[in-house]
């Protein structure tokens, strides 16, 4: 492997370890909300949006283990794992792909 | 700056699968013709430290959080069609398996951050670079300045994408139906805090990033030839 593609593997896996600081960071991000905050801040719910926001439900959503505890450090473990296993899936994926297209 | 499903309306989210179908299409044409493989383990790279990036949440005064994309630093290093298919990765798997973006809205979310993002990020770098040495300290400001507009691009691209929600969707009464918020709050929204909290975070990746490639091998980025392409090129005489 060469060494500036080691490095960045090696900067890639710290990013990971480091990744639930990203949870530290409380407030909320603009068109966003879930249906009860959207309640909140108008008084109704736009009937398209309640509709539409139910239509898929992820695995592991919003990074976290369903029903699992909201303690941190349950939390902070969920997304590591998150992290992990998107990290492992895009690098397979694309692993695969590029070999099998790359040319020379 | 992820689109959750329920913002956008089928008219809105079903014209950007629209686009995005031959986008995804020709970027995947690029990719396997100009893809060398050396640059296989930056692109598997790229598209993992995509998806890392989103998740760090940076909070800024008023409240609000938010993320780099990095999008803009692939498109550097390893040109902006690859770029599509990195970010397109990262954000289709956000979507399915973590549900960070709607799924009616990945191809919106694709077009913001998988598309507009790589490509202004791209042309901006080419501008601003000019014809200045690829070592010269001249690309790492162009590369940051890339990364800054880049994001403010797609960021706003968002809001417009919001804002023009209540007028295309809304009951017969004006009741709207999926994002209730107009153009004259959610570009505002969307701008302010990428203007001035995460496009400077992007910029400061970008900038980085891109310093260490260029110190270490600048042969890696993007339409610069390697030491034994250009030795090649020297060698052949023309007939």
């Amino acid at each position: 492997m060469e060494k500036i593609v080691r490095n960045f593997a090696i900067g890639l896996a710290l990013l990971i370890i480091l990744t639930p600081l990203g949870l530290l960071a409380v407030g909320e991000t603009f068109g966003e909300w879930s249906v009860e905050e959207v309640e909140e801040k108008l008084g109704f719910v736009p009937p398209g949006l309640e509709q539409l926001s139910s239509i898929w439900g992820a695995p592991l959503p919003d990074y976290a283990i369903p029903g699992s505890s909201d303690s941190m450090t349950v939390s902070a473990a969920a997304y590591i794992l998150s992290a992990v296993i998107g990290v492992a899936i895009c690098v397979g994926l694309l692993y695969f792909v590029g070999k099998k297209v790359a040319k020379d | 700056m992820h689109i959750p499903d329920g913002y956008l309306g089928p008219n809105t989210y079903l014209a950007f699968w629209i686009i995005m179908i031959p986008i995804w299409y020709y970027a995947g044409k690029r990719l396997s013709r100009e893809l060398r493989s050396r640059q296989v383990p930056l692109l598997v790279l790229a598209a993992a430290f995509s998806f890392v990036i989103m998740m760090f949440n940076v909070p800024i005064p008023g409240g609000s959080t938010g993320h780099a994309v990095g999008g803009a630093i692939i498109a550097i290093v390893l040109g902006p069609w690859a770029a599509v298919i990195a970010i397109t990765v990262a954000l289709v798997l956000q979507a399915l398996m973590f549900g960070d973006g709607g799924i009616t809205a990945i191809a919106a979310n694709c077009f913001n951050m998988a598309v507009v993002m790589p490509f202004v990020a791209y042309y901006t770098y080419k501008l601003f670079s000019g014809n200045t040495e690829i070592t010269s300290s001249r690309r790492v400001i162009a590369a940051g300045i890339a990364g800054y507009i880049s994001l403010v691009a797609a960021a706003a691209l968002t809001g417009f994408m919001f804002g023009i929600q209540p007028i295309l969707n809304h009951t017969p009464e004006g009741i709207p139906l999926y994002m209730p918020y107009p153009l004259s709050i959610t570009m505002p929204a969307m701008l302010i805090e990428h203007v001035f909290g995460f496009g400077i975070l992007e910029a400061l990746i970008t900038a980085l990033i891109f310093a260490y490639i260029q110190r270490t091998d600048s042969s890696l980025l993007y339409g610069e030839k390697s030491v034994a392409q250009k030795n090649k090129m020297k060698n052949t005489v023309p007939t």
